[in-house]
């Protein structure tokens, strides 16, 4: 009797919250950027890796009689707009975890909402330095720059043994504020003299007065903090402007994408990179999540769809752990346990501060795509 | 000295679009009297249907047209089915204003379900592949072609706006509605042509933009938008010398705050200038129509 009244009123709620909840459902929100410039660039291949990911939990039945529930939310990149949609979907939609937002900006406005309400947050694209920091709800699944940046280094200083830089990165954007800083201590640790630091800001798309002036320094490499689609014109036009191919082109860890090649053309060809993920990535789940990504989407997933898928995975396994998502304490510290998961990533644990331990490799662009030069 | 040359190079390049774009938004002013803010997203859709072209293979100076006449047609059409109905339902011109913008952010999310969000590039094409090196000043074929491009857009421009009974029309229109009507002008026509002329040079503008700085999508229009005002009320309003003035002269200022100063200061200096300039001579560089009008 008492089930079959829980029944109508769960019906009954269902009919006004517009979804239909069966008791073993488990909602989780989906915050990715699918429109707003520059963050959609990254947002709608988060947004698809996680819903791919979902759907092969789903179908595995690996979670016994639980179904995840993905709930995609569109913040166009605004930290106003994803306030908004973190508070909805924690107080209406209840979910159990969140996966997102895009932007590291939306992060640091929306994220202490989901760390009150213990709700789980799983980002797969935001790389600034304390955004774990934020509270102990708060994890990422992606390789930081400080992380992989001094591999990248390393490697050049082993090749090319370069005495002077050049800094160019984007001034509005946090991101890439605190990336130049990583830079900038990596390259005076390694006595490397910066010769030249130049700036642009958030929609420039004319970098030859500030590559005009690095080119006059003459440096040894030129280390660029700019997402995909700055980084590729900031690269072309350097070329352009006649800064040699010996200078060795180095950017931050969000400059990875298959946009890259596709805007700067053979003028990205020697472009260094590091990053926890690689499209080649030799392992048997990452060649089964490339393949499962080409063929529902049509196009290669980026690391930041490996890392997004990565991070469903891991609570997919933190929520079996925890034998369901009733208990956010106990959810909160499945997810702080995982070890040596093996993903996409490789295998994948959290530090002590939730910070993703992974193996970072170093990338380089030749003939149009990222190939691991260093790293395992 | 090479590096001041080149800095000239990389300056007149971006300035001849601000100056094709700028002109569209102070002939619109001018005539008008009306501050169309859609004139951004029209250099977007200019990009995004002269890319369409590009990549079905037509060549540069074609894809300039079917930029330039896509730019124009929505500007024909805003005029018809916006400005016209809202000043004959007597409506403040900051209505047309408000107007404006929405149509501006209609059309950007149309150019999103349409184009998709991502940055998109022009197919390479051989003219970015020619570089010349004049002693150690580097300039594209690309470059000059887009000056080149800009400054015959002007020149075309000025011809019909000087020499042609349309362009008289169009003057004295500017110069009064009333008077225009009085003297036969066919007043409606003459708008229309003035908002077709307008969406065209945005509709090459973002063409030239995109070809030269490989930057095509939906939200492209927006910072070309501010840098548009700014060249028209620097030339002074309703000014065309002034508009291509105010576009190389903001294209040289940004270009040489970034050399001589420092590119974190760029806007801050650049737009500082501006205000400088028009303290001293509040009417921008040139008079406008207004002025000449009182």
């Amino acid at each position: 009797m008492r089930s079959t009244l829980a029944t109508i009123l769960l019906a009954a709620s269902g009919l006004f919250m517009g979804t239909i909840v069966q008791a073993k459902d488990v909602k989780v929100g989906i915050v990715q950027s699918t429109s707003g410039g520059s963050a959609a660039l990254y947002g709608i291949m988060q947004k698809n890796a996680a819903e791919l990911a979902i759907a092969e939990i789903n179908a595995s039945g690996a979670l016994g009689d639980i179904k995840l529930v993905g709930i995609h939310q569109d913040d166009a990149g605004d930290r106003g707009q994803t306030v908004n949609i973190f508070q909805r979907l924690i107080s209406q939609e209840k979910v159990k975890a969140i996966f997102g937002p895009t932007l590291t900006n939306s992060a640091f406005a929306a994220d202490p909402l989901a760390q009150r309400a213990k709700v789980p947050v799983i980002a797969s694209s935001n790389t600034a330095p304390g955004v774990t920091a934020m509270g102990d709800f708060i994890f990422r699944t992606c390789a930081t720059e400080p992380m992989v940046f001094p591999g990248v280094l390393d490697y050049v200083i082993k090749k090319r043994a370069p005495k002077t830089s050049a800094q160019i990165y984007g001034i509005d954007d946090m991101l890439m504020k605190t990336a130049y800083d990583v830079h900038k201590k990596a390259l005076e640790k390694a006595g490397i003299k910066i010769v030249a630091t130049e700036t642009f800001q958030k929609g420039d798309v004319d970098y030859s007065a500030q590559l005009t002036k690095i080119k006059a320094a003459n440096p040894d490499i030129v280390v660029i903090g700019g997402l995909a689609e700055e980084t590729a014109n900031i690269v072309r036009q350097a070329r352009q402007l006649g800064i040699p191919a010996s200078t060795i082109m180095l950017g931050a860890n969000a400059a990875i994408s298959t946009k890259l090649h596709d805007l700067a053309g053979p003028a990205a060809e020697g472009f260094l990179v590091g990053s926890g993920w690689f499209i080649g990535y030799d392992s048997p789940k990452n060649k089964a999540f490339v393949e499962a990504y080409r063929a529902k989407y049509n196009t290669n997933p980026d690391t930041f769809a490996a890392q997004a898928y990565a991070a469903v995975y891991v609570f997919a396994d933190a929520l079996k752990r925890a034998g369901g998502a009733d208990d956010p304490v106990k959810l909160r510290d499945a997810i702080a346990a995982t070890k040596d998961l093996d993903t996409s990533l490789g295998k994948i644990s959290f530090d002590a501060s939730r910070e993703p331990v992974l193996s970072a490799k170093v990338l380089e662009l030749k003939d149009g795509k990222f190939v691991l030069v260093s790293g395992d | 000295m090479e590096v001041f040359a080149q800095q000239i190079v990389n300056g007149l390049s971006i300035g001849s679009i601000y100056a094709v774009f700028a002109i569209g938004c102070t002939l619109i002013f001018g005539v008008l009297n009306i501050i169309n803010l859609a004139q951004g997203a029209f250099l977007m859709i200019g990009a995004c249907v002269g890319l369409e072209a590009a990549r079905f293979g037509l060549p540069l100076p074609v894809t300039l047209l079917v930029a330039a006449f896509g730019g124009g047609l929505l500007g024909v059409l805003s005029e018809q089915f916006m400005f016209r109905p809202l000043r004959k339902a007597g409506g403040h011109r900051w209505m047309g204003l408000v107007a404006s913008l929405a149509l501006a952010r209609l059309l950007v999310g149309v150019a999103q379900e349409i184009f998709g969000t991502e940055v998109q590039a022009y197919p390479r094409s051989s003219m970015s592949a020619i570089i010349w090196q004049i002693g150690g000043v580097r300039i594209q074929a690309l470059q000059l072609f887009i000056i080149a491009a800009a400054v015959v857009l002007m020149l075309l421009f000025a011809f019909i706006l000087q020499r042609t009974s349309l362009g008289r029309a169009i003057r004295t229109v500017a110069f009064s509605e009333d008077v225009a009507r009085i003297v036969g002008v066919r007043v409606e026509s003459a708008t229309l042509v003035t908002f077709f002329i307008a969406g065209a040079l945005a509709g090459a503008a973002g063409l030239l933009l995109g070809v030269l700085f490989n930057v095509v999508s939906p939200f492209m229009g927006d910072s070309a938008l501010v840098k548009g005002l700014t060249v028209m009320i620097l030339g002074g309003l309703g000014n065309i010398p002034g508009a291509v003035a105010g576009g190389f002269l903001l294209g040289l200022l940004e270009v040489f705050s970034v050399a001589y100063v420092s590119s974190a200061f760029r806007d801050a200096i650049g737009f500082g200038l501006i205000f400088l300039i028009l303290l001293v001579k509040p009417t921008g560089l040139f008079s406008g129509f207004e002025e000449r009008r009182a």
